[in-house]
């Protein structure tokens, strides 16, 4: 329900601002290419040690030391169950800059900063995707690609992250 | 006057209720036969300043209360009034008033005016109804007052304010114009302190004032004008060509005048220490002790990229590292010490309270507080202040017996109860005992019994006391608004395990009980021990840690075939694998080639399996929860020298892990 208005709003929003373009950052998970909205990104580092956390998701590769504060790092790949998750010097992870909290993201490589038209956004399919729809906010269509638009904020802050406390025990 | 007063609002508040503090303590103070004068004077200026703020910044109902507070004080300064229990009763629930109200004012709301009335009403009643113990010099004294008052012709007064009138912000001129609108005035002034140009240090009022004011004017009205500086000055009113039977009167209310030109040196030497400390908003220390924090870790991460140096070679360098770690050290100790607060700022709540709380029970309760400096980190304070009011109402309530009971025992009808705070050996140790009866070992046995929390008898007293701790226990006869419910001492030793803390009991029948609470200094940094499992690091806090040991294989009790117990000190004790705990990936090395920690958290031990034991050292404590949130068994992280994040464990958590899917 949360999740699902958060994807809604921001869909809205993507509509509100007609006329403007927006900025995403590419990034690639296997084949597939994805866009999140260029003023969440803090900044962009190569993959480092992570400290693993007990009982935690795979996906959840641990935590880091960003300047002094830790930040849990996620493994997109891990969460979007592509085929292959392999660390090597090329691995980077997006530092995302969410309403209340710092995430870092693993992705397979981060591509470029891309500005969308309101007019290359297209609503998300309905089916299809590894993600779950509700995160998908649209489609970008540059050229010859295709750009799957994340509510990275959702995302994050959903239940099946674990990143947030749990409410209930 | 087109100024924001709003921004001062907060200042105000904070004054205010610093000022209710002082007001409060004053009282308590006053009642006991504890204080003296500068007391009482002390109080009164309380209730004045808060008046004063009140009225400037637009709270004319707090204003109207402390108005009423500040004139019956006021009757007891002028000697008028003895304070006994009536008014002081008056007094403390006029300021509880205030205390609402203020609380009101800072939420943006106003205090209803039907719970004001009865306050109001019961100050009004005293303030007018003949002061109770006016002896007979002592209302001749105001008789005659008022004769000279309405006989006079006006007032010689002389006033010399003290060099610093100018820095409180009055303004002679002020106070001269002031009296003008009273009367005709004749304004001498007195430059005699005034030194040459070069010295003349502009800031410094040297002046003095003599003036002759006519007309027929309440001596009450002059002293009015010089309310706000009468601290700060010498101030004497004289009636102008006095009477023959005014001189009396004249003198007799001199030596008055002196203890109050007395009072300046006192009162400027407590503006001075005020101005030795600053007000500073805690995210501005939280953010010092962070950068702090950081620098101790690079710091760290220096040291330990120079030790392969060679210290031939390198002696200038390796010189220079080690006087930055001790000055890293002291800074961090210096800024860790800015956090620190006594624990009298917890204590402080307790006269009043006890007090309340044995004239509502029909008790009589003597607190004893020792040790209120102590100091203590700022977080810590605030945390305890809950489980300690519980315990200090459970002592009232359940712990002190009734006059009646305590003198059938031979004890003193008045009971005893006392909270001491110290330091021991990195520790702050709070300690709240009584003389009251102790705990009854049958009733707390029937009732863990019956509640079901217990299927054996304990063998032991601290075992038996160690139920009261239990959830869903209360031994109290009838259940009060005091305490009784049965939910709380549960709570308070978890509050108290959140802290870090740890609690204990010894009674004895008949003569009391006493509660020990051992508390951590601080909770932002831990004395830790490194420990390595797989190709991590783990800080276990050293306080929980009893010894470590490489187990023998006759030490290790199988349960079906896995090693579950493990033989310390004579005892079985469960074993936790940290590898498993932590999902490390790879073989873990066989129990006898790893390390067995005995630790013990809530009563329990157990032995965590690890890799290694690194060392010891201290660890800055960050938050898992800022970025991420709280996970089990983790109590935060702390940043390695090398820059790697490493958990520290929360043992008093894995050990309730352990016990969960059992209790279900």
């Amino acid at each position: 329900m949360h999740a699902q208005a958060i994807a809604e709003r921001a869909i809205e929003e993507s509509h509100d601002k007609s006329g403007a373009s927006r900025e995403f950052l590419t990034f690639a998970l296997g084949d597939e290419e994805y866009g999140v909205d260029i003023l969440k990104v803090k900044e962009i580092r190569g993959y480092d040690i992570v400290t693993r956390i007990p009982d935690a998701p795979a996906f959840i590769k641990g935590v880091i030391n960003l300047r002094g504060t830790i930040v849990p790092v996620i493994d997109l790949r891990l969460k979007f169950k592509l085929a292959k998750a392999e660390y090597d010097e090329f691995t980077v992870m997006i530092v995302l800059n969410l309403s209340d909290r710092v995430v870092g993201a693993v992705v397979d490589r981060v591509s470029d900063v891309i500005a969308l038209q309101p007019d290359q956004i297209f609503d998300p399919p309905e089916f299809g995707q590894t993600v779950d729809i509700a995160f998908i906010t649209g489609l970008g269509s540059v050229e010859e690609r295709m750009l799957i638009l994340l509510d990275i904020e959702g995302l994050m802050s959903s239940r099946e992250m674990q990143l947030v406390q749990r409410l209930a025990q | 006057m087109g100024i924001d007063v709003s921004r001062f609002r907060e200042a105000f508040f904070d004054e205010s209720e610093e000022g209710l503090a002082t007001l409060e303590a004053g009282l308590l103070a006053l009642e006991n036969g504890q204080a003296d004068e500068d007391t009482l004077h002390a109080v009164f200026r309380a209730a004045h300043s808060i008046k004063g703020g009140a009225a400037t910044f637009g709270f004319p109902d707090i204003a109207e209360v402390t108005h009423h507070l500040e004139s019956l004080l006021d009757q007891a300064r002028s000697g008028q009034r003895r304070l006994g229990s009536p008014e002081i009763n008056a007094l403390l629930s006029a300021a509880d008033c205030v205390r609402q109200q203020i609380d009101a004012a800072r939420a943006g709301e106003s205090v209803d005016t039907a719970t004001l009335k009865p306050v109001l009403s019961a100050l009004e009643g005293l303030h007018e109804a003949a002061p109770a113990v006016a002896a007979a010099g002592a209302s001749d004294r105001v008789a005659s007052a008022s004769t000279t008052a309405s006989a006079g012709v006006g007032w010689r007064i002389h006033f010399v304010p003290e060099p610093h009138l100018l820095k409180t912000g009055n303004d002679p001129i002020g106070i001269l114009r002031e009296l003008h609108h009273l009367g005709e005035c004749q304004v001498r002034c007195d430059v005699a302190a005034l030194p040459g140009l070069q010295e003349l240090n502009p800031e410094a009022l040297l002046l003095g004032w003599d003036i002759e004011l006519t007309g027929e004017i309440a001596e009450a009205q002059v002293r009015e004008i010089f309310e706000w500086v009468e601290d700060d000055c010498t101030l004497q009113v004289d009636p102008l060509a006095p009477t023959a039977e005014a001189t009396p009167q004249a003198a007799a209310e001199r030596p008055e005048q002196v203890a109050s030109s007395a009072a300046p040196p006192k009162v400027a030497s407590a503006s001075a220490s005020e101005q030795a400390s600053i007000r500073v908003p805690v995210d501005k220390v939280d953010a010092l002790i962070n950068l702090v924090g950081e620098l101790v870790i690079t710091q760290a991460a220096i040291a330990q990229d120079s030790s392969g140096l060679d210290p031939v070679a390198n002696e200038r360098l390796l010189n220079g590292l080690s006087e930055l770690e001790r000055n890293t050290r002291h800074l961090q100790e210096a800024v860790m010490s800015v956090r620190m607060m006594p624990v009298g700022m917890v204590f402080s709540r307790f006269p009043r309270m006890v007090r309340d709380l044995a004239s509502k029970l029909g008790k009589q309760v003597r607190l004893q507080m020792s040790g209120e400096a102590t100091e203590l980190d700022k977080s810590l304070i605030e945390r305890l202040s809950d489980p300690l009011t519980h315990l200090v109402r459970n002592a009232v309530d359940h712990g002190i017996e009734s006059p009646e009971k305590r003198a059938a025992a031979g004890k003193p009808p008045e009971g005893t109860l006392s909270l001491a705070a110290r330091h021991e050996s990195g520790q702050v140790l709070i300690e709240i005992s009584d003389d009251g009866g102790g705990l009854d070992r049958e009733r707390i046995l029937e009732k863990a019994r019956f509640n079901g929390i217990i299927q054996e008898d304990p063998a032991t007293d601290e075992e038996i006391w160690q139920l009261i701790f239990e959830p869903g226990f209360s031994t109290a006869e009838n259940v009060t608004d005091v305490s009784g419910r049965g939910v709380g001492m549960d709570v308070v030793r978890r509050n108290i395990a959140a802290l870090s803390g740890r609690m204990d009991i010894s009674s004895t029948p008949g003569a009391g009980t006493r509660l020990t609470i051992r508390l951590p200094l601080t909770l932002a940094i831990v004395d830790g021990m490194q420990i390595a499992v797989g190709d991590q690091v783990l800080v276990l806090p050293l306080g929980e840690v009893i010894e470590s040991m490489q187990p023998r294989p006759c030490d290790i009790e199988g349960v079906a075939g896995h090693p579950r117990l493990l033989r310390m000190r004579g005892d079985f004790v469960p074993i936790v694998s940290m590898r498993a705990r932590l999902g490390t990936p790879g073989e873990a090395p066989p129990l006898t080639e790893s390390i067995a920690i005995l630790v013990e958290a809530e009563g329990r031990r157990i032995a965590l399996v690890v890799d290694q034991l690194i060392g010891q050292q201290q660890a800055v404590v960050k938050s898992l929860s800022t970025n991420f949130r709280r996970i089990e068994g983790i109590a935060g992280a702390t940043i390695l020298g090398d820059g790697r994040v490493a958990l520290i464990l929360d043992v008093g958590d894995i050990v309730r892990g352990l016990r969960q899917p059992q209790a279900a």
